[in-house]
């Protein structure tokens, strides 16, 4: 059943009885050609990519609790491709073009807005820092726009442009940023693929993988065991728990990351803005919510909640850039888990053993990578050779010096 | 979180700052045969459990003392503190 303006007058006629339910809940089957763990964003988006593009069949995701609630319904919902480094910016653009066509490559409606996203300049420094990074992404095929106070204030009225301590003096925009509805994003790639035939299958927690002389034959679940051809980790934030039951290691610490929602408001803020001074940014939901963000806590963690002080560190960003938002109540405040690696930048590899696949370490950074992550790890998973736009994504980059650390800060992941 | 420091008693864990697990006390020998792939995986390859864990906190708002905190990831409780200097010494790594 495809969604369309003519589908929703007809079922508004009809009493809404047509719609039905978006995907199917089949048990699990004996064997698999791919088990993909992780109904997240990631999971989900490599399950449409390997059944639409690849032409794979006999695919099936199975996820601890149900689909989406994990981190692709925890997020800020903002895409952007505005790297600097090789092995990340052509990546992030593929997503973002990817984002682009998503709506009408799912039929559904993920509300894709590309309302722009504004990065702020606060010393000279950091604009021959952000002018670098915009060659680089127009480089790479991306848009950027050196923009001045003047034009700034022209749409965004209300940044204090003459803080004391942290002026504005300028911003990189990228025009085609904006932001996704986040929940759509795994619905609409769950929808998609189970009417390819992938069988999404809810409430099955992995508890170990069966592995026989370096080779993955399965995984062992809390329905049974499931064989596979190819088992797809896509669990980023629990990757160290999932990655532990066959004896790996990983470069990455789990930590948390707070967001934050306001009550409800009239559009007034327009696009995404993030503080150059600080770790903060900003966009407003369809809904009306302020919805923003900043740093991680900063230590290891696996529980789904913050500590105040970072809370504070945030609002404070928010206050330096916009003091309006001190008059706007803080509606919500949640936390999710990050896979935080060693130089900031994701893994889609194989591992060490037969048919165990790795796709994880995305840092806070995740979401906007989700279509282009799907694709990637799906044409990994098809073709056992990485996408021309994630080679740069292995294991062995610690070993062979090749880290993508976009800010330079080394093995600390909680400074990434 | 709340930090029972040996020496100061509770302190705000945001005088404090985070370095990571504690197995970080043992750094290799850099003249073993095996050296590089020994700091490769000192360097970069973390335990990372769900459950209690060790961890090195730095007092930078106080007395700049290093720590060894075990505290459970998945609650925030912690359920232990040491200096690390005793940590260290007990586990032989300085004299």
């Amino acid at each position: 059943m495809s969604y369309s303006g003519f589908r929703v007058i007809k079922e508004a006629l009809t009493g809404h009885r047509g719609w039905g339910p978006a995907w199917r809940t089949p048990d699990p089957k004996a064997e698999y050609d791919f088990v993909i763990i992780g109904g997240g964003g990631h999971g989900l988006a490599t399950a449409h990519y390997l059944a639409k593009e690849f032409g794979k069949s006999r695919i099936a995701v199975i996820e601890k609790g149900w689909i989406g609630g994990g981190n692709v319904g925890r997020n800020t919902t903002i895409i952007r491709s505005n790297y600097l480094l090789d092995g990340n910016e052509p990546f992030y653009e593929m997503s973002l073009k990817l984002w682009e066509g998503l709506e009408q490559d799912l039929n559904y409606n993920a509300m894709v807005s590309q309302r722009g996203i504004l990065n702020l300049i606060h010393s000279d420094a950091q604009r021959d820092a952000f002018v670098r990074r915009g060659n680089a992404m127009m480089l790479n095929g991306a848009d950027a726009d050196l923009l001045s106070t003047e034009d700034i204030l022209k749409r965004y009225p209300f940044l204090n442009v003459n803080n004391a301590r942290f002026p504005i003096k300028g911003g990189l925009a990228q025009h085609r940023g904006g932001t996704v509805r986040h929940d759509a994003v795994a619905w609409g790639y769950a929808r998609a693929a189970d009417r390819r035939g992938v069988d999404i299958i809810q409430n099955c927690e992995v508890t170990g993988f069966r592995i026989e002389n370096g080779k993955c034959l399965g995984v062992e679940t809390s329905r049974g065991f499931i064989g596979a051809g190819k088992v797809a980790a896509c669990v980023a934030g629990s990757s160290g728990r999932l990655m532990e039951k066959a004896g790996m290691r990983l470069p990455i610490e789990s930590h948390v990351l707070q967001a934050f929602v306001t009550e409800g408001l009239k559009p007034v803020f327009p696009g995404v803005v993030t503080f150059g001074a600080g770790h903060f940014y900003c966009s407003q939901s369809d809904k009306g919510g302020l919805v923003f963000g900043g740093d991680i806590d900063g230590y290891n963690s696996y529980a789904q909640r913050g500590n105040l002080p970072v809370v504070e560190d945030v609002c404070e960003g928010g206050m330096a850039i916009f003091p309006m938002l001190g008059r706007v109540r803080l509606l919500r405040m949640w936390g999710g888990i990050m896979d935080m690696s060693m130089d900031g930048s994701p893994i889609i590899d194989r591992t060490h053993i037969d048919g165990l696949y790795f796709n994880g370490g995305w840092c806070y950074g995740g979401f906007k990578a989700t279509p282009a992550s799907g694709m990637a790890y799906a044409h990994l998973l098809a073709t056992d050779r990485p996408h021309e736009t994630a080679t740069a994504y292995r294991f062995d980059r610690f070993e062979t010096g090749r880290m993508i650390d976009e800010k330079g800060m080394g093995n600390q992941p909680n400074l990434h | 979180m709340i930090i029972e420091h040996p020496l100061l008693g509770p302190r705000d864990a945001a005088e404090f700052t985070y370095l990571g697990d504690a197995a970080m006390i043992h750094r290799p020998d850099w003249q073993a045969e095996d050296a590089l792939a020994q700091f490769t995986t000192y360097g970069y390859l973390r335990d990372n459990p769900a459950g209690p864990h060790r961890e090195l906190w730095f007092h930078e708002q106080g007395d700049r003392s290093w720590l060894v905190v075990t505290r459970d990831t998945t609650t925030h409780e912690i359920t232990d503190v040491q200096l690390a200097r005793d940590v260290a010494r007990a586990e032989g790594r300085s004299k």
